[in-house]
């Protein structure tokens, strides 16, 4: 680690001002980011910490029924809080990481660095959630662009996440198995308009939605909808612990069992 | 019947007191005054010849108090192996200089070329960032085919990186051959033994002082055994004599057999005390672990095994690739040789046993013996290949190795790989394994796995190993450059308690409460008056340390010794004050009385009078009881066990669950059945963990694939099933005094052919036509065999 200076605000206008200094860096719960500066990876020069804002912290609903979730609010907190409104999301917190992680980790901090691998990308995705910042409103769809790559803006921030709460969904995960985090996740999500399918840990170009099998769900949301189709091991990743063509099996694998467990 | 004190007593582990609550002293929790911090430029490449290092701008950053190059280095010794192996053709291995840092070539990532002390961390990791190497770029030799067929070398002056070609027996070698040759049925298994990373919880770390004064050197360090480390800085490394070097192990946070050996960093530290004349303080990161901790294992092996129709076992041939990395550590040469080769024969009668390794120099981090070192290895070998002659053959995989068992009327048994085993009972273990593991009840398991989609299999094992290492004199026949015994001093104090000091180490044995254990009850005292004495080479006599599960075999043994000095001396000392001949005099429970009367003194009152020798016999008897034992075993010991469990693999994934493990194992007396069987839970866990998903990976550039917890898969709680563990009916050692023959590797010996053996099994269960995984079958790889078969 190199030297840095920290800074706590507690507003988000304050946080954003604080960010626009030369070397800022935003600080989530800082389950990537301190390992990466532990490492000498980084070097930021001023660390701004999200976590003492208020406004940035808890789980609700709106009028309209969605799911408001503070962008720093933790995954322990998501697991607990959102469970009566929209399981399929609890349950995908509640497994995100070890309890250390979900106790710090934050659903800001997984969107903002959009790991290939995190689990949160593929709720958002697979909802069609909508991501808030300090500046805007930023549809799923239009916010991942590939591997840690997003819709954000420098100095930008995510303030919340409003996720529209499907009649059935779940998370299904099969897990790398040293880091735990997806080799291959699928979140199903089925409402009335629709399925939608979005798939994390599998591609080379980070979180994906397989409209394919969106399609063949929608018309019959069961696994054998899915018997015909297959998943393409092109721009799948390769690494020690799956070869394309492994992953592209279990995204099938997956998104069968996701289906067959949707509550 | 279980005691509740004393020998064979559960009695709960004393030191856990401290380790659970925070108030251990590892070598990484002792601040000195002036302290300062040492860090390592390490190499990013395999294989580079170091043009140039540029150390001006990190010697005149602050805080900087002296930068180290190998040049510093050049005149000093290299860390030498400990055993000296000769090839098929009668020549010496080859053996190029280990340096303290690496000068002109680095051999390996991780390799250190270049160190900086400096009065904060903070400042010793930007300094070492300023240091500029130049490093010429060369190809990496990471492969050991390709390492043996190539004209490039990791070390050039030996012209080869090939360190040994061994054979054993040599003069069995054609016997073997032609008897494979005539057999009718000969099953071929070529396999590897995955590379492992040891990954105890506690980093390497050492401490180095220097007293001007006294012109004497400390050394506080992570090491399983302190003698060894000050010998091999003493009489190798650094000339510093022994008498002016101490060093301390205090406690250590799991070893694994990664700490036996001495490291460069070691000795630099040292060197940086003198320079500086303050503390010089290094500790690993994990990454540094990853790097530079010696590896375990790493054999490539293609094994025969020839038998006659009905299974009868005619001979096993093996030829194996043995990695030993970029350099020698201290047992590299020993681990894939006698602790490997000799155990060929396995359980079995097998007549006919040639083994040939060939060591193999690689631009990777040493490796040396880990948990079980080299008896995993044969194990595996032979316990696979035999799994999959028995499938061939279609005979049960219990019938066939029951029918090759050495019997109980055959001990002592010499084996065709040259040991002689001194007891066992191989049916009686295999017995024991059948009455729980419930054989007629798999069928229904397997059914019931069936209709949640699962395939479930059934795994088997018999494994012998040698340990309580080692006999010195057939060691040193067998190249070993030192003696592999083993000290104890018993001391008692005045006031009747006592401090045992010995050669071995715990460092997550249990000996602090086993040993007392022992003492207290041959003295009929309580074992919390007695403290053992470990880790300091200034308080304790010279012994070999801990590791081959020998701290009780043979240190054990010395300290049993060194009390039966004590009773023969107090014996005397009671004579007298009860005006008795000695040899009247009888000693039980703690008293001594006088044959046929009621007098007697008890041991606290004889502990007493021998240290205020008022009217004391000083012309027969000297003042004081403090006894040393040396010990030196007559042979190795010789646990063995039959291992079973049961898999389910998920043929949609590839993912393997351990449903059940059982370990039936035979290691001689039990001094502690707790500790014994927290030890197998261990080794168990590290023989899953190797098994299912741990596996240490090189890319072609020799870059660490698997260099954190990101990618090397430790295993976890809810990987490891619960385990039944039955140690009960062991037969005892004949030849050390407590009968034991050493629990700590066992685990990590049995359990990899076992599960290896169920997923096969399950395997077939479904059809698929797969004959072998290489270890660690993760899901890719048992999911990647299934699509193949």
């Amino acid at each position: 680690m190199y030297a840095f200076e920290i800074e706590r605000p507690g507003t988000i206008a304050d946080a954003v001002k604080a960010l626009q200094s030369d070397g800022a860096q935003a600080l989530g719960g800082g389950q990537t980011l301190i390992p990466t500066l532990k490492a000498r990876l980084a070097a930021p020069d001023v660390l701004v910490s999200l976590s003492a804002i208020g406004e940035m912290q808890g789980v609700c609903l709106s009028d309209d029924g969605a799911l408001c979730i503070g962008a720093a609010t933790t995954h322990a907190t998501v697991a607990r809080d959102a469970a009566a409104h929209f399981a399929g999301l609890a349950h995908l917190a509640s497994h995100i990481g070890d309890p250390a992680v979900r106790n710090r980790g934050t659903i800001g901090g997984s969107l903002a660095n959009n790991d290939p691998a995190a689990c949160y990308p593929a709720a958002v995705l697979g909802t069609g959630a909508t991501i808030i910042t300090n500046a805007r409103q930023i549809a799923a769809d239009d916010y991942f662009q590939g591997m840690f790559t997003t819709a954000l803006d420098e100095g930008e921030v995510i303030t919340e996440v409003r996720f529209p709460i499907p009649q059935k969904s779940h998370y299904m995960k099969f897990v790398q198995p040293a880091s735990r985090f997806a080799l291959v996740g699928v979140f199903v999500a089925k409402y009335a308009d629709g399925v939608r399918v979005a798939v994390t840990g599998a591609s080379e170009e980070g979180v994906f939605r397989w409209h394919e099998a969106e399609a063949a769900l929608s018309a019959d949301f069961s696994p054998k909808a899915l018997d015909a189709l297959s998943v393409d091991a092109d721009g799948m990743i390769g690494d020690l612990h799956g070869t394309p063509d492994y992953r592209a099996h279990l995204v099938k694998v997956m998104t069968g069992r996701a289906v067959t467990a949707a509550t | 019947m279980p005691k509740d004190t004393g020998i064979g007593a559960s009695d709960k582990r004393r030191e856990d007191i401290r380790f659970l609550t925070g108030a251990g002293h590892y070598t990484d929790d002792i601040k000195h005054y002036g302290a300062t911090t040492a860090i390592f430029c390490r190499s990013t490449v395999a294989n580079g010849i170091i043009k140039s290092i540029d150390t001006s701008a990190a010697e005149n950053m602050p805080g900087v108090l002296a930068v180290f190059t190998g040049a510093d280095f050049a005149d000093v010794g290299g860390n030498p192996a400990g055993w000296l192996i000769n090839s098929r053709d009668g020549t010496p291995m080859k053996e190029p200089k280990r340096p303290v840092l690496a000068h002109g070539k680095v051999r390996h990532v991780g390799d250190a070329y270049a160190a900086v002390i400096a009065e904060t961390e903070l400042q010793a990791r930007n300094a070492a960032e300023a240091i500029v190497a130049e490093i010429e770029e060369l190809p990496a030799i990471v492969d050991m085919a390709a390492a043996l067929a190539g004209d490039a070398f990791v070390h050039d002056e030996i012209g080869t990186n090939q360190c040994f070609d061994w054979g054993w027996i040599e003069d069995n070698r054609a016997a073997t051959d032609a008897a494979i040759k005539a057999a009718p049925h000969v099953t071929t298994l070529e396999l590897v033994n995955n590379r492992l990373v040891p990954n105890a919880m506690e980093p390497r770390c050492s401490i180095g002082n220097y007293d001007a004064g006294n012109d004497s050197y400390v050394l506080q360090t992570t090491s399983q055994n302190p003698h060894l480390t000050r010998l091999l800085i003493s009489a190798f490394v650094m000339g510093i004599p022994e008498n002016k070097l101490t060093v301390i192990a205090p406690d250590v946070g799991g070893g694994f057999g990664s700490k036996i050996y001495h490291y460069g960093e070691e000795a630099l530290v040292l060197a940086a005390a003198r320079k500086i004349g303050r503390p010089v303080k290094w500790t690993a990161d994990r990454t540094e672990a990853f790097l530079t901790d010696a590896h375990g294992r790493d054999h490539v092996t293609k094994i025969e095994l020839a038998c006659e129709k009905d299974g009868t076992f005619i001979a096993f041939r093996t030829e194996t690739m043995a990695n030993v990395g970029a350099y020698l550590s201290n047992f590299s040469t020993a681990t894939p040789t006698f602790l490997h080769g000799t155990l060929m024969a396995g359980n079995y009668t097998v007549p006919n046993v040639y083994v040939n390794v060939k060591a193999v120099f690689t631009n990777t981090a040493p490796v040396d013996a880990y948990r079980g070192a080299g008896r995993p290895e044969a194990t595996y070998s032979i316990e696979r290949v035999i799994d999959k002659a028995a499938r061939e053959l279609g005979i049960d995989p219990i019938a066939i190795r029951r029918k090759n068992f050495v019997k109980p009327d055959q001990y002592p048994f010499t084996s065709a790989a040259g040991l002689e085993y001194d007891s066992g009972n191989y049916d009686a273990l295999m017995d024991t394994l059948e009455k729980h593991i419930d054989r007629d009840g798999f069928a229904a398991r397997r059914k019931a796995s069936a209709a949640r989609g699962m395939l479930r299999g059934l795994g088997l094992n018999a494994y012998i190993e040698a340990c309580g290492i080692a006999p010195s004199n057939l060691v040193g026949v067998l190249g070993s450059r030192v003696g592999l015994y083993d000290a104890a001093t018993v001391r008692v104090n005045a006031t009747g308690n006592l401090s045992v000091m010995v050669g071995a180490h715990s460092h997550g044995q249990g000996h602090e409460t086993v040993f007392p254990q022992i003492v207290g009850e041959m003295l009929g005292i309580d074992p919390a008056s007695i403290d053992i004495v470990h880790g300091d080479t200034s308080k304790i006599p010279f012994g070999m340390g801990t590791y081959g599960s020998r701290s009780l075999a043979v240190c054990g043994s010395a300290m049993v010794r060194a009390t039966e000095k004590i009773i023969a001396k107090a014996k005397k000392i009671a004579a007298h004050m009860l005006e008795a001949s000695a040899d009247d005099v009888d000693f039980k429970d703690g008293q001594f009385t006088v044959k046929g009367t009621d007098k007697s003194v008890s041991f606290g009152e004889v502990a007493l009078k021998a240290y205020i020798p008022h009217n004391f016999p000083l012309e027969d008897i000297e003042p004081g009881l403090e006894e040393t034992a040396f010990y030196d075993p007559a042979n190795f010991t010789y646990p063995s066990g039959a291992y079973a469990c049961e898999v389910e693999v998920d043929p949609d994934t590839g993912k393997v669950r351990v449903d059940r493990f059982v370990a039936v194992d035979d290691f001689g007396n039990i001094m502690n059945p707790m500790i014994v069987t927290g030890q197998v839970h261990g080794g168990l866990g590290q023989g899953i963990g190797q098994a299912l998903l741990e596996g240490a990976r090189y890319d072609d550039d020799g870059q660490l694939l698997s260099a954190s917890y990101m990618d090397y898969t430790m295993p976890r709680a809810d990987d490891l099933p619960f385990y039944t563990v039955d140690h009960a009916n062991g037969t005892p050692c004949t030849h050390n005094p407590l009968g034991v023959k050493g629990c700590g590797e066992a685990g990590a010996i049995g359990s990899p052919p076992t599960i290896v053996n169920a997923v096969i099994d399950a395997l077939q269960s479904a059809g698929k036509n797969v004959t072998h995984i290489d270890m660690p079958l993760t899901p890719l790889r048992v999911w990647d065999a299934m699509q193949n078969a």
